[in-house]
């Protein structure tokens, strides 16, 4: 076997590896972008669990106002259901706004803003309002280096053979701020 | 963010390498000049075997010895939501792959520091101070400030390199003490003749000179690079929070205040947000202290116009220093657009007026120190020593005769459920029935507690009727 022959099988050598290299790092970054998603799910999944609580503790001191209470009901079962990426972000964003109605109306009960279980209640939302806000900018920080190692050469060539696909963004406080009232905790 | 990190690891490599090579010519140099002629490797194996052993202690317990040097002390959940959720607020933002156990420690004065040399077993802890003078946003910054710290690796480095100085600061001292004491008349060293005493002569001028430089260099690298780590970490934080004020408003309290933190010392003031000892060192030149001077850290913070990645912070340095000096790594400068800065939360509106701050603060703090808490049927909280064996206490202002809450509270048998009625919205404490003392904050909203000491569940009854 001549010189050429071994140099010809250590240079395939080099990219089998090379390629594998770039294969794995695909998929560590698209397993990154699953984790975080997950993360937000969590989050999301404790403001369902939420809800509940707060209208027990609510319903009692704001018996006038009942289609707000019906309406975050039923804006919590929306956002329980949706599947894609785009319908969560489109329900978590209508929860937003019913939830940010009834605290507004809330504002007119001096009674149930002393309640300690309401003021306990307060801090668990606003800091689940802060945990949705850092997962969905953690989980968009993946996205977006996924999407570039997708979209920039030499790793697009290893995605396109072997179908990696560009990940959705998940925006979902500028939907919120077009469509409904932001959600304010005072 | 995580080309930062990386960034990180190489240059904290360098470094310590570069220190260590200090280490072993200082060796080296004093086993020549003290112990020739085959002196060297034994100056080397022995400097190395004071940092191998230094390193060991610290890699494996430093954590530990810095929190119980500190007086900090583990609390759970029920004792500070707050700070719980805070904490868990930032874990989520840094994506570490654990939550940092919590730590308050009872001082007065407002600091923090974050402690444990890889992300999985991290610690951070705050003094009660802090928590009595900040609002959320700045609690907020502080705890960014410390998770960017245990994000990017610093306290593993900070450790590491804080041992490799120690070492080279106790060999030097031993030294030149010996030196001194014996005055120069070293008997090994009279004793040589001319030819190779001239050559040993020179060794030890070098070894001389090293004892005194090596300490000094070492101390500066050291130093320069804390502060280094110090601006990082104040960038991280803001791109963490996406809130630059809260970490910025946040310092200025703490530069503030005037109380001292009497646990801290020279080994573990680097570890703290700001200097611990920040009055006594006003007057310090900036080349030996470990932290930038706070007015500087807070105005880059409010110079960052806007944005909150890490090319405005870098950029605000520059125009605050008047200087450019990489604080990030080139790599960190890379984010796609720029960040834009959140809006504040907004304060909750009840404004706690001093005085039922102050009792909050002294209830936490009574806490810490496994007090007990007792609400009696005529409504008088009474706060039950830690020593207090009686198994009944009598209500100083109606008489009723109550259990000593250390006593067992809990109700429910052998094969039933544990449960606790809860009588008022402040502190209230109970026994678990393995004797652990459980103690409920006014903030707990949950229906049931699990004992740290033995696993058992408890179930919370709230007796306060909410009208229907």
């Amino acid at each position: 076997m001549g010189i050429g022959l071994w140099m010809v099988l250590a240079v395939v050598a080099i990219l089998v590896l090379w390629v594998i290299g770039l294969y794995n790092g695909l998929v560590g970054a698209r397993n990154q972008v699953r984790n975080s998603w997950s993360q937000i799910d969590v989050q999301l999944k404790r403001r369902h669990d939420l809800i509940p609580n707060l209208i027990e503790t609510v319903k009692g001191y704001v018996q006038h106002e009942r289609g707000t209470l019906e309406n975050l009901t039923q804006a919590r079962s929306q956002a329980m259901n949706a599947t894609t990426v785009g319908d969560k972000a489109r329900a978590e964003a209508q929860l937003s706004g019913a939830l940010g109605r009834l605290l507004a109306v809330v504002e007119n009960y001096p009674d149930l803003k002393a309640n300690t279980n309401f003021l306990s209640l307060q801090e668990e939302l606003s800091s689940t309002e802060n945990r949705i806000a850092f997962a969905r900018q953690n989980y968009n920080d993946q996205v977006l280096s996924y999407n570039n190692k997708i979209q920039m050469f030499p790793s697009n060539v290893i995605a396109t053979s072997f179908h990696f696909k560009a990940e959705e963004y998940f925006e979902l406080e500028d939907q919120a701020q077009k469509e409904v009232p932001k959600v304010k905790f005072s | 963010m995580w080309e930062i990190i990386e960034a990180n690891k190489r240059k904290s490599f360098f470094l310590l390498i570069g220190m260590g090579f200090c280490l072993i010519t200082l060796g080296y140099a004093l086993g020549e000049a003290f112990f020739p002629p085959e002196g060297g490797i034994l100056g080397i194996a022995l400097a190395s075997s004071i940092w191998f052993i230094m390193s060991l202690v610290s890699f494996f317990s430093g954590d530990q010895i810095l929190l119980s040097v500190s007086r900090a002390k583990e609390v759970t959940r029920e004792i500070h939501p707050q700070l719980f959720n805070i904490v868990e607020e930032m874990k989520i933002a840094a994506h570490l792959p654990a939550m940092p156990r919590i730590f308050i420690m009872d001082e007065e004065a407002p600091n923090a520091f974050a402690t444990g040399r890889k992300p999985e077993r991290s610690a951070v802890a705050v003094t009660t101070g802090l928590l009595s003078r900040l609002n959320r946003d700045e609690l907020q910054g502080v705890i960014a400030h410390e998770m960017s710290h245990i994000l990017n690796r610093d306290i593993l480095f900070m450790t590491l390199a804080g041992i490799m100085l120690g070492s080279i600061v106790l060999i030097s001292d031993t030294f030149l003490r010996v030196r001194i004491r014996s005055s120069g008349s070293s008997p090994r060293y009279r004793a040589r003749s001319s030819g190779s005493g001239q050559a040993q002569a020179i060794m030890f001028l070098v070894a001389l000179l090293l004892l005194i430089l090596a300490p000094i260099a070492a101390r500066l690298l050291y130093f320069a690079l804390s502060r280094r780590r110090e601006y990082l970490a104040d960038a991280s934080g803001a791109r963490l929070t996406r809130y630059p004020e809260g970490l910025a408003s946040a310092l200025q309290k703490i530069a503030d205040s005037v109380v001292e933190l009497p646990t801290a010392n020279r080994v573990t003031a680097p570890m703290y947000i700001v200097n611990p000892f920040g009055a006594r060192s006003m007057g310090f030149s900036g080349f030996l202290s470990t932290h930038p001077p706070v007015r500087e850290r807070i105005q880059i913070l409010r110079s960052m116009a806007g944005g909150a990645s890490y090319a405005s912070y870098q950029n605000a340095f520059a125009s605050v220093m008047g200087r450019h000096v990489p604080i990030i790594p080139p790599s960190g400068l890379k984010d796609a657009g720029e960040i834009s800065v959140r809006k504040p939360s907004v304060e909750e509106a009840k404004k706690q007026d001093a005085k039922s701050k102050a009792r909050g603060l002294g209830d936490l703090t009574r806490v810490l120190n496994q007090f007990a808490f007792l609400t009696c049927v005529c409504g008088l909280r009474i706060k039950v020593p830690p020593d207090f064996k009686q198994p009944k206490i009598v209500c100083p202002k109606c008489l009723t005769s109550l259990q000593n809450p250390f006593q067992g509270r809990v109700q429910g048998g052998e094969n039933l459920p544990q449960e606790y009625v809860r009588q008022s919205h402040n502190w209230e404490s109970f026994s678990c029935r393995c004797g652990k003392l459980i103690q409920l904050s006014p903030a707990f909203s949950g229906s049931n507690v699990e004992c740290t000491n033995c696993g058992q569940k408890i179930l919370i009854e709230n007796a306060l009727a909410v009208p229907s």
